[in-house]
């Protein structure tokens, strides 16, 4: 009788790329959590409306390439990229920004690119930075963060969020209170020493941007859960973290009105903590081995810091990350690692000379 | 780098996983005796190099333990009859390969006597010569009983510049499901132990390590309790596959890598496994060749799990049959382990030197693998590799077909072991790539020497042709000198220059060739040794 012909292994671990998305989604509900607590549910509807967009566009570019759509669904990766995105774009974003970011991420960079493992750049990133250049005004209105400003009024509920985004679905228009981040108001600060600051605006907190500082806990606390899972490995993480920390120490200039902020200020503002653990650890678009993820996670430490301090932009993460996204095949190509038995370390390739 | 190391130091290896060991379930009873069967079929084949000479006509009747093939050459192990009954057959029968194919057998139809011919022990080996005890462990037809299959023999003969300073016994076993080792250390430690004696006698090694994995400790207190006054080391290392691979156990032992494309042997270091010490025993001291070894027989589509002491040339069908097995067309039967034993066609196949498990799975035990998806390069296979190699771009390459960048990231270090493709979170069957790479690598290697011979012989011919005429050119010069009439029929017959200049060059062609092959064998990288496949 002829029996079952399979090649080994014939084991393989539990857990498929699906189930380390599905690990990615659950680690990015704390911060939602609180981004909601603070914004409003302006955030929850970007984060439906995405997911919405992103599923739909995925299975119609599967359907054209002819490929079975649930298959493809299944491995959660669209929905990451439209969750990353929502959450980096601004609550009660107008409904046709989000449509363009995910066309933009899931249409351009990643299946214009060859899909699923073939695209160099962060979609997410490609989707957010396309907007910020377009659309700088709808980009950088940011809610108030609930408690800032004494006698606010409350943020949002869910039915005021929709009728934010969506006003043709509303008789009279809803509009969220928004006031500058606490990013935009550093840079442009030029008189005041930081002390100073941090006690006359109100976009600042304890050691952060106020509120922005538990953003920021919520998701370094989903990234060492995604560690403790072992779903990605610590080095690119931290050493973004480590890097960016360590410039804001060398420009401190001990919190004078030139200083560029503390490391505690750089790490708790802004995109700081999503992006370092749910951006920079997205495997495909970074380097490959754990010494290249290290150089990788540094660049782009320092290049947040130049461009938050230097840069004309509030924000630095999307355009940190995808200059390091050019420059991942390089470092790959430096940091192959000496396979067992050889001597040399360096770049197999390179010892062949020209022709 | 060579300071002294502390007394059973381990050093740790790149990459490794921890599979479930699945190994208790084939523990805990003593070894069983297979029932001889009413036919043996043995391939000629069952070990690294060439396959073996008949010496037996079909009719004839053989004993147990007699000669029945003879080696042919240096790389290759003599076979023997398992037990007593007529030789009824030489032909083409199916053998247990990946592929599925037939090789030539001898078939003996058995008489139920099992009655042993002559037994040849060596009462005293230490008193014999060097050449002759290696010999008798060659024609007792010991291959490496770990995996590849080795001939043992060879490995005893290193190169007089290479002194060996380190004997290397693997006890390590740590592909999951297979405890076949652990079996016969725990019954049998003192057997071994006098085969590792034997090992010691011939190569006269400075320090003897039996290496083995921590989850054995009951294996590595026997070996140390029948150690009694021996100098040997009994070293455990925390378990982890695949550290039973020869390269990674001897890194894990001694803190050096083999070279790439090199032997143990150029670090001063022999490996051998504790089976195949077990039978060099049995050679030795009883006279016994090798006619059977201990198959670990698993998985829950069999009713009795255990290990069982088997001739060889029995076929699985009847062995299992005997264990209730009950295939049926989606039944799985691996030779070898879960991480690199492979699926045989039928089960209708004999048992070899190599066969150290037979595993039926149940389909909910190992379900067949998912579709891959696309590789999102999370370098998980990266940290598993063991040979640190980076697996995804060797995937990118296979796919690709582009050998130059394959060879240039080390295709050819990688021993298969498939850790890669059990943590890879996309399923892609990451080894099933390289396998067909570096098959299609060896072609090429060979065809490139086809290619390579041909133009040698053109440019042969071509240089005869011209030598032939510059020749002609000369005799003609020299007739005319000679105004001789008669040289037109000289002509004719060769001149001895170009029959000398023929041989040179056709000396010059067969070392190419041969350099060729060489080159050739590397590709297939386990072919070198015994121990690679990490069965053991
Ligand atoms: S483990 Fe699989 S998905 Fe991850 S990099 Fe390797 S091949 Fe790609
Ligand atoms: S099969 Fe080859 S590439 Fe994969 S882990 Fe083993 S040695 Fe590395």
């Amino acid at each position: 009788m002829a029996l079952l012909h399979v090649t080994s292994p014939h084991m393989s671990r539990a857990g498929d790329t699906g189930s380390v998305m599905r690990h990615v989604l659950l680690a990015l509900i704390p911060g939602i959590v609180v981004m909601t607590a603070l914004f409003g549910w302006g955030t929850i509807v970007n984060i439906i409306w995405a997911c919405l967009l992103a599923l739909g566009m995925e299975a119609m570019v599967m359907r054209l390439r002819k490929r079975p759509p649930m298959f493809y669904l299944r491995d959660c990766s669209a929905l990451v990229t439209a969750v990353l995105l929502a959450v980096a774009l601004p609550p009660y974003a107008p409904w046709w920004l989000v449509v363009v970011g995910i066309g933009f991420s899931i249409l351009v960079a990643k299946h214009l690119y060859g899909g699923m493992g073939y695209n160099p750049f962060n979609p997410a990133m490609v989707g957010y930075v396309v907007l910020l250049i377009s659309f700088p005004v709808e980009m950088t209105q940011w809610a108030a963060p609930a408690g800032s400003i004494p006698d606010q009024a409350p943020t949002l509920g869910p039915l005021s969020a929709l009728a934010a985004s969506f006003p043709f679905l509303s008789s009279t228009p809803v509009d969220a209170f928004t006031m500058a981040t606490p990013l935009d108001v550093f840079k442009q600060n030029d008189s005041l020493m930081v002390d100073e600051l941090f006690a006359s605006s109100p976009q600042f907190g304890r050691f952060g941007g106020y509120g922005w500082e538990w953003v920021n806990i919520a998701f370094l606390l989903g990234g060492a859960y995604l560690l403790y899972k072992r779903i990605f490995t610590w080095h690119a993480p931290i050493s973004m973290l480590a890097a960016l920390a360590l410039m804001a120490l060398i420009f401190n200039d001990s919190g004078s009105s030139a200083s560029g902020g503390s490391p505690a200020f750089h790490l708790f503002t802004g995109a700081t903590m999503l992006g370092a653990f749910f951006i920079v650890t997205d495997p495909v678009s970074s380097a490959v081995s754990n010494i290249g993820r290290l150089y990788y996670g540094a660049g782009i430490g320092v290049l947040i810091y130049l461009i938050r301090s230097f840069g004309n932009y509030p924000d630095a993460v999307a355009f940190a990350v995808l200059l390091m996204n050019f420059a991942a095949p390089l470092i790959d190509h430096y940091t192959q690692p000496r396979t067992y038995g050889h001597k040399d370390h360096k770049s197999h390739n390179e010892d062949r000379g020209p022709k | 780098m060579n300071a002294p190391h502390k007394k059973g130091q381990t050093w740790d290896i790149h990459g490794g996983i921890h599979p479930p060991e699945n190994k208790t379930q084939s523990l805990g009873k003593p070894i069983m005796q297979a029932a001889v069967p009413a036919q043996l079929i043995l391939p000629l084949s069952q070990s690294i190099g060439a396959p073996a000479e008949p010496c037996v006509e079909p009719g004839e009747h053989v004993l147990k333990g007699q000669l029945i093939a003879q080696a042919a050459g240096f790389v290759s192990v003599p076979l023997h009859a398992p037990s007593s009954g007529r030789v009824t057959a030489i032909e083409d029968r199916p053998i247990a390969h990946s592929s599925g194919m037939s090789a030539p057998c001898i078939v003996i139809d058995t008489d139920g006597e099992d009655r042993w011919g002559e037994r040849t022990p060596i009462a005293d080996y230490t008193a014999v010569e060097r050449t002759e005890l290696i010999n008798h462990i060659r024609n007792a037809g010991i291959a490496g009983m770990g995996g590849a299959g080795f001939p043992t023999a060879v490995k005893l003969n290193p190169p007089a510049d290479k002194p060996i300073t380190t004997l290397i016994i693997n006890a390590t076993e740590c592909e999951p499901y297979i405890t076949a080792d652990h079996a016969l250390i725990l019954e049998r430690a003192g057997d071994i132990l006098q085969g590792v004696d034997v090992l010691t006698h011939l190569l006269q090694p400075a320090r003897i390590l039996i290496g083995l994995e921590d989850n054995k400790p009951d294996a590595a207190a026997a070996l140390r309790d029948s150690l009694r006054d021996r100098p040997y080391q009994v070293i455990e290392f925390p378990t982890k596959y695949p550290s039973g691979g020869e390269k990674q156990l001897i890194e894990i032992l001694t803190g050096k890598q083999v070279p790439s494309g090199g032997l143990p042997a150029d670090l001063g270091i022999v490996c051998q496994n504790i089976g195949t010490c077990y039978a060099i025993k049995r050679a030795v001291v009883d006279g016994e060749p090798l006619i059977s070894r201990i198959t670990t027989l698993t998985g829950n589509a069999l009713k009795t799990l255990g290990n069982t002491e088997v001739l060889l040339g029995t076929t699985m069908q009847t062995l299992l049959e005997a264990h209730g097995w009950q295939p049926t067309p989606q039944s799985r039967l691996i030779m070898g382990g879960p991480m690199m034993g492979f699926t045989v066609h039928s089960a209708n196949v004999p048992i070899v030197k190599t066969t150290n498990c037979l595993l039926a799975p149940t389909a909910e035990e190992l379900p067949p693998p998912h579709l891959a998806q696309a590789c999102i390069r999370c370098g998980m296979c990266a940290e598993a590799c063991p040979a640190s190699l980076l697996p995804q771009q060797l995937y990118w390459y296979s796919r690709a077909r582009e050998y130059e960048q394959l060879e240039a990231h080390n295709i050819a270090d990688c021993i298969e072991c498939g850790a890669c493709s059990y943590v890879c979170p996309s399923n892609i069957p990451l080894v099933q790539y390289y396998r067909a790479s570096k098959a299609e690598l060896r072609e090429r290697a060979e065809e490139h020497i086809k290619a390579e011979h041909s133009r040698q012989r053109f440019e042969f011919r071509q240089e005869r042709l011209e030598a032939a005429e510059r020749e002609k050119e000369a005799k003609k010069a020299a007739r005319k000198a000679a105004a001789a009439k008669r040289a037109a029929q000289k002509e004719a017959s060769t001149p001895d220059g170009d029959n000398s200049a023929a041989t040179a060059k056709q000396a010059e062609i067969e070392a190419a060739v041969a350099r060729a092959k060489a080159k050739k064998v590397g590709i297939g990288q386990p072919a070198h040794s015994d121990d690679n496949e990490v069965g053991n």
